[in-house]
């Protein structure tokens, strides 16, 4: 089996598995479905977006949660936000935690809070490098001369 | 408490062509706003994206600073069709969105089909002027309807005048 083959098929492979994981789910695809030859790049343009927000967001969860006095309304704007993102490019299990943490501020607790905020972080750089990969992978196959396989 | 708003203003022109409908679309995510563009030219909307309520305001030509009344008398503006974009799935909300006038309300994350479900309702509506030379009545006819613009509300629609554009629901 030559290069491109090989990349292709760890590419299906690898997609496969991060939906059955569940660590992207059906909004990725839909993403997907809005590239073409006129915006060739534009999922990973969101995926950046969405990278750049996230660390954004989750250094003003953190310095919330730092505070004498913590302000939920704020801590769950913040996570709303989070929420929102992750929704919308499919990050299902960092939008999943979001709905916990969100519980948690609902009822003040900030122990709950803070457990959710580590969890979120951990379930963010999770689904990042395995973007990452992803692109990577991606690349890989163009360079090799090679089509990206549609997964729609 | 900040009221976010997504607006689409579709202009509907005589010529009834996707390609003539435009879009002002309003979130204060960048993501979603990247994403609903998208969704929208793909579509073959024209869009124009703003970050803000006021933002969408300043578009239309409507200052929230300025008189009132000038908002008030603004018919055209009012005959705007509002669309919402929300991720609150609560029927109370969506109700009440649909009441106060909205064309329609989009879930969030919105997918295509959502978007071409809208158009082809947009273009359905309108059918009365696909083809054909204007005339009196069908331009009394495409007044009187509304078209749509969205907005998403992450608290209750204010019943103030400032913030609501005054809709007629087609439900």
């Amino acid at each position: 089996m030559d290069t491109v083959s090989q990349l292709q098929r760890q590419f299906v492979e690898y997609t496969a598995s991060l939906y059955r994981e569940g660590y992207l789910d059906d909004q990725f695809t839909q993403l997907q479905k809005l590239q073409d030859e006129s915006n060739p790049d534009f999922v990973v343009e969101v995926v950046s977006l969405f990278f750049e927000d996230s660390e954004k967001l989750l250094n003003n969860l953190t310095t919330a949660l730092h505070q004498e006095n913590i302000d939920y309304k704020q801590v769950d704007a913040h996570v709303h936000q989070f929420k929102g993102s992750s929704s919308s490019i499919g990050a299902q299990r960092v939008k999943d935690m979001c709905v916990v943490f969100r519980n948690y501020c609902d009822e003040k607790n900030l122990d709950g809070c803070v457990v959710c905020l580590q969890q979120a972080k951990n379930e963010y750089i999770l689904v990042r490098n395995k973007l990452e990969a992803l692109f990577n992978l991606e690349q890989q196959i163009l360079q090799a001369g090679g089509s990206v396989p549609m997964m729609v | 408490m900040r009221q976010i708003l997504q607006i689409f203003l579709l202009q509907f022109d005589m010529i009834n062509d996707c390609k003539d409908l435009h879009v002002l679309a309003v979130d204060d995510s960048n993501i979603d706003r990247k994403v609903i563009q998208r969704l929208l030219q793909i579509s073959s909307f024209k869009v124009t994206v703003v970050e803000s309520g006021s933002r969408a305001l300043q578009y239309l030509g409507l200052d929230e600073d300025k008189n009132s009344d000038r908002f008030d008398n603004s018919s055209t503006l009012r005959e705007i069709p509002v669309v919402i974009m929300s991720s609150e799935n609560s029927l109370t909300r969506i109700d009440r969105c649909l009441e106060e006038g909205a064309e329609d309300y989009l879930l969030k994350p919105v997918k295509l089909s959502d978007v071409t479900r809208l158009k082809n309702s947009i273009l359905k509506s309108g059918s009365g002027e696909i083809t054909g030379i204007q005339t009196n009545k069908r331009k009394h006819k495409r007044d009187q309807s509304p078209l749509p613009t969205s907005i998403d509300c992450h608290t209750p629609p204010p019943a103030s005048p400032q913030h609501s554009l005054e809709k007629r629901a087609r439900l």
